[in-house]
């Protein structure tokens, strides 16, 4: 289904422009990136992080990272999604609670800690959760995290997720999705600005 | 996970360790299919990439992502500032292992290991000169949330030299280390 290069869509580049060309030179990490975004949300195999779950995690990064092209896409991916559609409401509310700018945390104790900042440490609203569940209010506080402050991670956030039910291997999937959507936004972003500036 | 843990304390370019704080898988269950995946056999030594092989499909294609934005340089970007736009990105995430290893690198390629210090000692706002410090704020742009890199970014890039394909080297090797950045942090920690 989706053959289309999904990065090239919805940075807006035309089959023939000239970033279309300079894509081209770069071809083994543009088909990667694609069988990156097609092997986290085309799985063969979801039993440790189902869809619906992908892409409400994926709804909710993109869209804490403000509206885009990239933030639309997911949040129609999860009305796609026939368990994902009545999580919307529940995403959008979590999302303007969510917002916010980062980098921030803190560093281990030491000569770095002059550069420590402080930063909302987000929880999901009790309002929120009979509709997402233990499962997925475990990983979207922690997605929050990796958006958000990245260097406040610790051993205990591994063990909230282990026991909210999570596998290693749906740790290590959930991980790399929120990592990846973290490279997706910027290319996405860069080739945008790099094709107006041009235009 | 069992091994005793010194976390290093500032950014530094020396060789560190990294401890994972969940079960990577043990070599002896690895599979063809998980080869694959960690792309260079000798990778199964790696906690690290023996962690992230538990979803191989995953790794395989991050691994040639990231191997082509990095080590293709037939054109485009020279290594040197595409590892700069990755050690800038670790910096002002906060990674310092994944720091430690692409200023290592950019210090090699370069010829320029104490400009690199600077970037580690004093942080992005270090003065490298007009060319690595337009590279510099681009990546700090970009790992911004939300996104800051701008049309300013562009045209600071240009004037330094770059043309686009350099740029859009500049935009993938600093976006792909908000990839990296957020697996080393999340997943374990680093170790003298």
């Amino acid at each position: 289904m989706s053959t289309q290069d999904i990065i090239d869509t919805l940075a807006g580049i035309e089959p023939g422009s000239a970033l279309d060309a300079i894509r081209a030179r770069r071809l083994q990490a543009r088909e990667n990136a694609q069988k990156s975004y097609l092997s986290l949300f085309e799985p063969t195999d979801a039993s440790d992080f189902s869809l619906a779950e992908r892409a409400a995690v994926a709804a909710f990064v993109t869209g804490l990272h403000g509206e885009s092209p990239v933030a639309a896409f997911y949040r129609e991916k999860l009305a796609a999604n026939a368990h994902g559609a009545r999580l919307l409401e529940a995403i959008g509310a979590e999302i303007a609670r969510g917002r916010t700018s980062g980098p921030y945390g803190s560093y281990p104790a030491g000569p770095l800690s002059i550069e420590n900042t402080a930063g909302l440490i987000y929880r999901v609203s009790a309002a929120s959760k009979p509709a997402l569940g233990a499962r997925l209010a475990a990983v979207l506080e922690h997605a929050h995290l990796l958006v958000f402050r990245p260097r406040d991670a610790a051993s205990a956030d591994m063990k909230a997720l282990l026991d909210a039910g999570w596998s290693n291997s749906g740790i290590v999937t959930f991980s790399q999705l929120v990592a990846f959507l973290s490279f997706q936004l910027r290319v996405v972003s860069g080739l945008r600005t790099l094709a107006a500036a041009n235009a | 996970m069992s091994a005793t843990v010194n976390p290093p304390l500032v950014f530094t370019q020396d060789e560190l360790g990294w401890v994972s704080w969940i079960d990577p898988l043990p070599e002896a269950e690895l599979t063809e299919r998980h080869f694959n995946g960690l792309v260079d056999r000798a990778r199964a030594k790696s906690e690290y990439f023996r962690l992230l092989v538990r979803d191989p499909e995953v790794l395989e294609a991050r691994t040639k992502t990231d191997k082509d934005i990095f080590y293709n340089v037939a054109d485009g970007l020279p290594r040197a500032e595409r590892e700069l736009a990755a050690a800038a990105t670790s910096r002002y995430n906060g990674c310092i292992y994944c720091a430690s290893v692409h200023a290592r690198f950019a210090s090699t390629y370069s010829k320029r290991r104490e400009d690199v210090q600077r970037l580690l000692d004093e942080g992005v706002s270090a003065d490298l000169g007009e060319r690595w410090n337009a590279i510099v704020k681009a990546s700090v742009a970009l790992a911004a949330t939300p996104i800051a890199f701008g049309p300013d970014n562009v045209a600071e890039l240009r004037r330094a030299g770059l043309d686009d394909a350099e740029i859009v080297d500049v935009i993938n090797g600093a976006s792909f280390f908000n990839w990296a950045n957020r697996l080393m942090l999340s997943l374990g920690e680093p170790s003298t």
